[in-house]
């Protein structure tokens, strides 16, 4: 993995043929910039209410992030991943009630043990596609749902489960030394968020990723390229799930107390809704989608709109998206945008528009 | 050199291929017959896609169906489809290093393999642009660089030509009579397109309702009274 990777990189460096464009230094620019802005700028700006918030943005398009390298790349519909969220969570809060360590270091293990349930979702996955692996996903997450509202979450009591029923006391839990205000902790959670971003991007510039765009176009065609489709399919479940079980984790510190009641099921569903909302072929799709998902309720709660008026809203975006964008908002609006400048330079140039059904022509 | 022994593939009750036996040496070879013949379901079979209900398949002294399907890459099968399967969303580029990064000579010189094949096929276009992006014909040349790199033992070509224009379809005849010095490769051409195929092979072979019906020298085989046969209909149902 890390071999193909840094041959492919000593590759690129040495040929014309790879070499990074004026795109790509921009792009890097443009990321780098945003980074800049949300750890710098935002939290200046941001009332604590709104910080919040985005902190959950961080950790949503994470697990969009995740179901993204599903849907996206390798053509699996899941429906379970907010009951995977869950399992990151659970695990994170276990062991930061039981144990000391650092919380990276958690982190990292709540996305490894996410990685191994969620791999087990996956399993399926190997036999089923399409509306048949929607379905077991969505039964599986139903269960999870279902094991989590008698077990709760670990609220800081003994025994394996950690729930102490008593509710006298509740320990919160923790958050790192270092990110222990609402605003440092939203620096933090950005940092785990563009981390596990890059993870993805890794995989998808590689081995892995070309391989997911093999199985998602043809999986026979996959198998005559020499493609072991059924690891790479679990492959695909156990980054996913990583990704998804840090995100967990960072949820555990972010809200300080976790409980079953906010993992229903019906959040996968909502959560595949944003993804394919947002885009799942791209990485920027992904923010788009945690956007709508967390920022968009703020907003309305804010505004005193009732915030079930976005059910019907992401029903609708869904059927645009599908009609009219299949590869979403994050590839639509750049496009469209595009489209607007070029119309308006053109109408500058022009002086005014004389006949629009020649200002209208290259426009498509 | 592959060695073909009573192979026998049915599905339900439909017999594709029924109990064929033939011997490819070296070269490119051709397998030609009417639709249904049973050619692409022999593809299948070399490509581990279809279990066939008896016979043997040894290619180069290995018995290939012994292979589990994803290996048989590894191994030196290469195929092209019959509607052309590159990954649209790769870059040429990384079509073709797809299949090297999963061949034998995975982990070596990778780069100067992947823009050898390319060259090889003499694609006009850059290698960074995205399949998506291509005509039919440059999709069909990434399918058949696809098919070279990584040092192939079997190269199976699936009606490469179909749906070209005259002059590509003629640059793509140029190529693949070239892959099997280039690559070392035993080369099987399927297609309905008699002049490509007389122009590429030196021998052919001949399927009808799955079995073989005439093999040797391609200009003989197609002079043969039962492939003229196989073809256009008996004469009683003329």
């Amino acid at each position: 993995m890390l071999d193909t990777a840094s041959s492919t990189a000593a590759a690129r460096q040495h040929s014309p043929l790879h070499r990074p464009g004026t795109r790509t230094l921009v792009r890097t620019g443009v990321i780098a910039l945003l980074l800049l802005f949300a750890l710098l700028a935002l939290p200046q700006l941001l009332s604590l209410y709104y910080i919040d918030t985005m902190t959950q943005v961080a950790v949503y398009c994470v697990v969009a992030l995740g179901l993204g390298v599903l849907v996206g790349r390798v053509g699996l519909v899941s429906l379970g991943q907010a009951a995977v969220l869950a399992i990151g969570a659970w695990v994170a809060a276990r062991l930061l009630f039981a144990t000391t360590q650092p919380y990276p270091l958690v982190l990292l293990e709540a996305g490894v043990i996410t990685m191994a349930a969620g791999t087990l979702i996956g399993l399926p996955a190997l036999r089923l596609r399409g509306l048949y692996l929607a379905l077991i996903t969505l039964m599986l997450a139903g269960a999870i749902t279902v094991v989590l509202a008698t077990t709760n979450f670990p609220n800081g009591g003994h025994g394996f489960l950690g729930y102490n029923g008593s509710s006298v006391h509740i320990p919160a839990i923790r958050r790192p030394g270092i990110a222990a205000s609402d605003p440092a902790y939203f620096r933090y959670s950005v940092v785990v968020a563009a981390l596990m971003f890059l993870l993805v991007f890794a995989h998808i510039r590689t081995r892995p990723g070309r391989a997911w765009a093999a199985i998602r176009q043809s999986e026979p065609a996959a198998l005559a390229a020499g493609i072991n489709t059924t690891l790479y399919k679990l492959w695909a479940f156990a980054l996913a799930s990583f990704v998804t079980g840090v995100a967990g984790g960072v949820l555990a510190g972010a809200v300080h107390y976790l409980y079953s009641i906010d993992f229903p099921t019906q959040d996968s569903i909502t959560l595949l809704a944003v993804v394919l909302m947002g885009g799942a072929y791209s990485l920027w799709g992904a923010i788009v989608a945690a956007l709508l998902l967390q920022l968009l309720p703020a907003l309305l709660n804010n505004w005193g709109v009732s915030a079930d008026w976005l059910t019907i809203l992401f029903g609708l975006g869904v059927l645009q998206v599908l009609t009219t964008a299949p590869a979403g908002l994050a590839d639509q609006v750049p496009r469209d945008l595009a489209r607007l400048g070029r119309l308006l330079r053109r109408r500058v140039r022009r002086g005014r528009p004389r006949r629009p059904a020649r200002s209208g022509g290259g426009t498509g | 050199m592959i060695e073909v022994t009573d192979l026998t593939v049915r599905f339900g009750g439909v017999t594709s291929l029924d109990g064929m036996s033939l011997t490819f040496e070296q070269g490119t070879c051709g397998l030609i017959g009417p639709n249904g013949a049973g050619k692409t379901t022999f593809f299948n079979v070399l490509s581990g896609f279809v279990r066939p209900a008896a016979g043997t398949v040894r290619a180069f002294g290995e018995d290939l169906l012994s292979i589990v399907h994803f290996r048989r890459a590894r191994w030196g099968v290469r195929r092209t489809f019959q509607t052309e399967q590159s990954i649209e969303e790769l870059s040429v580029f990384d079509n073709v290093a797809m299949i090297h990064e999963h061949s034998r000579l995975a982990g070596g010189s990778r780069r100067g393999d992947v823009l050898g094949a390319i060259s090889f096929v003499g694609l006009d276009a850059d290698p960074d642009a995205r399949v998506r992006t291509l005509g039919a014909g440059q999709r069909r040349l990434v399918e058949v660089a696809r098919a070279v790199v990584g040092r192939p033992k079997l190269v199976l070509l699936d009606e490469p030509a179909a749906g070209l224009p005259d002059e590509e379809t003629e640059h793509l005849s140029e190529v693949i009579r070239r892959i099997p010095e280039h690559t070392g490769a035993l080369t099987i051409l399927v297609d309905h397109d008699m002049s490509l195929v007389s122009a590429c092979c030196e021998t052919t072979a001949v399927l009808d309702f799955g079995k073989l019906i005439a093999s040797g020298p391609t200009a003989e085989v197609l002079r043969d009274e039962r492939v003229i046969r196989a073809y256009l209909g008996t004469a009683e149902v003329l």
